[in-house]
């Protein structure tokens, strides 16, 4: 059958097809692309850079890198030992505790299983949490408890609220309604309608959460010890006050090797609880 | 046995999905709820488990008024229905034992259920119940490892763990391919003859519902618009329930069909 032209068929066999545009009207499509390039440009711009700082800094840079090929572990040991344990005493306490603490705060946020008003205050804690970045929150720590790993413990298991509970809220509002209106049909109590319904589908979702939270506290905690809230990082800002760079490249590779080896041992635990 | 009462059910978005329904199912009765997408079918048996909560009307099973209970009674009313459901619903990440005893979790405290420790009674119900279903060897796999028809199975025995005076189906047969949409239809009825159960059957294959039920039920932008034996529906009263369509064939399918079901 040939395609009358004066169908609306007949017009449109022949034409090109694309995709509609998102944003429709053409003028204020190419002023937002040509706007946005413009402020990429003048932002590069208006960033200030001092050549001549930059090429003295060269030196102490390349001092930097070329203590990794000699780091020195020896000299520092029992510090690195000491500080070490106290940020993996840290990262697990903090973990266990933040975890814990997120889980009913994640379930109170998930629109889908809560009523509104426990839905409003876990979404607030979550938020206050978020908002405060580690190091402020470290400071703050710091100045109530004294110097010292309970200050960094706290901060992060105050930050892993925040993380977690909002990532286990949200992976909890796309779980299947099917699976867990099934399991409330049965006529199963509250606690029996998450334990059945709604822990299952979200299991290996909450492990490797938690996972990667452990390897972020780590990290975190190698940072904390800067504003001293204890752990490796008070270590490491020493070793670098004292122009020690290749004591601080020991210090950064084992937290490189822990962070791979964390990294590692997730990959295998995820692939177990699919 | 369950009496539906000027049941109305409007959604938040204005849709009126059910239209003051009346409706008396007697005890051991199976019946066939048909009627095109939309009609709300899926709407009346949720509200009856008050899954979805009614606007008004009432629903009572037995003496029980479902639709004043409060939330402790509601769940106790709840074990007394059990349902099955159109994608399975089992939870997929449990093995086929645990999503059979879900169906005692209304019985059993939460440390208990918690623990997976069940009395004994129960586990050997799931037991016989898999072994009637035919996946005794089942019992511990996962449920995500088993096909649709062998999942539809699973959900008629986590209902039935519930010793329930009512089943409520929706779309048993949906996903399914013929051969299994009927294993399942039969199994569903013989199982409501064995044990004295009433059954509402959401279905879309009218052929099917003829095949096993005693009585039909249409069901039309959410008011009753037949209600009768399954002989009685004749393309006339099928115009009237989905609208203007040759039925002719669909019913003559059946006939067939029929012959063919007694043979296979």
């Amino acid at each position: 059958m040939t395609a009358d032209m004066t169908t609306e068929l007949g017009i449109l066999v022949g034409n090109k097809w694309k995709k509609p545009p998102f944003v429709k009207r053409a003028w204020l499509r190419w002023l937002l692309i040509i706007g946005a390039g413009l402020y990429f440009i003048a932002a590069i711009y208006s960033i200030d850079v001092n050549w001549s700082r930059v090429y003295q800094g060269l030196d102490r840079g390349g001092a930097f890198v070329a203590a990794f090929f000699s780091p020195d572990f020896t000299s520092r040991w029992t510090d690195i030992k000491e500080g070490m344990t106290e940020s993996i005493i840290m990262t697990v306490a903090s973990s266990v505790v933040g975890i814990l603490i997120s889980i009913p705060i994640g379930l109170g946020a998930a629109r889908n299983i809560s009523p509104m008003p426990v839905y409003m205050i876990c979404r607030g804690i979550i938020a206050v949490s978020r908002s405060l970045q580690e190091i402020i929150v470290a400071i703050l720590l710091v100045a109530i408890f004294g110097f010292g790993p309970l200050a960094g413990f706290l901060t992060l298991s105050f930050a892993t609220i925040g993380f977690l509970s909002k990532l286990l809220a949200e992976e909890i509002e796309t779980i299947n309604k099917g699976q867990a209106e099934a399991v409330r049909a049965t006529g199963a109590r509250w606690t029996q309608w998450i334990n059945y319904g709604i822990q299952p589908q979200i299991m290996p979702r909450l492990i490797g959460l938690s996972m990667y939270r452990i390897d972020i506290n780590f990290r975190e905690s190698a940072i904390l010890g800067l504003v001293g809230a204890g752990g490796i990082g008070a270590t490491l800002n020493t070793a670098f006050d004292r122009y020690e760079y290749d004591t601080a490249a020991a210090i950064l590779l084992i937290i490189i090797v822990i962070v791979m080896g964390l990294e590692y041992l997730s990959g295998i635990i995820r692939a177990r609880v699919q | 046995m369950l009496k539906l009462e000027q049941l109305t059910m409007t959604y938040k978005t204005g849709d009126q999905a059910l239209k003051s329904v009346t409706l008396e199912v007697p005890a051991g009765q199976v019946l066939a709820l048909i009627g095109p997408s939309g009609a709300g079918k899926s709407t009346l048996i949720r509200c009856v488990n008050r899954l979805v909560n009614p606007t008004s009307g009432k629903v009572f099973l037995g003496d029980v008024e479902l639709t004043a209970l409060k939330p402790s009674g509601l769940r106790r009313e709840r074990r007394r229905m059990g349902m099955i459901f159109q994608e399975y619903a089992l939870v997929e990440r449990l093995t086929v034992m645990e999503n059979v005893l879900s169906g005692r979790l209304g019985y059993v405290g939460f440390w208990r259920s918690f623990l997976r420790k069940f009395p004994q009674s129960d586990v050997d119900e799931a037991f016989r119940l898999l072994d009637r279903v035919g996946l005794l060897h089942m019992a511990d796999k996962r449920a995500d490892e088993l096909s649709g028809g062998q999942r539809q199975r699973v959900g008629i025995a986590r209902a039935l763990i519930q010793d329930p005076a009512l089943l409520l189906v929706d779309e048993p047969t949906a996903s399914l391919d013929p051969k299994t949409s009927r294993q399942i239809m039969r199994l569903i009825c013989e199982l409501c003859e064995e044990r004295d159960l009433a059954a509402i059957i959401n279905i879309h294959d009218v052929a099917l519902a003829q095949m096993f039920v005693t009585r039909v039920v249409g069901l039309t932008a959410g008011a009753i618009a037949f209600d009768g034996t399954p002989e009685e529906l004749t393309p006339d009263v099928l115009t009237t329930i989905y609208g203007e369509e040759d039925w002719a064939e669909t019913i003559e399918e059946v006939d067939e069909d029929d012959e063919d079901g007694d043979g296979a």
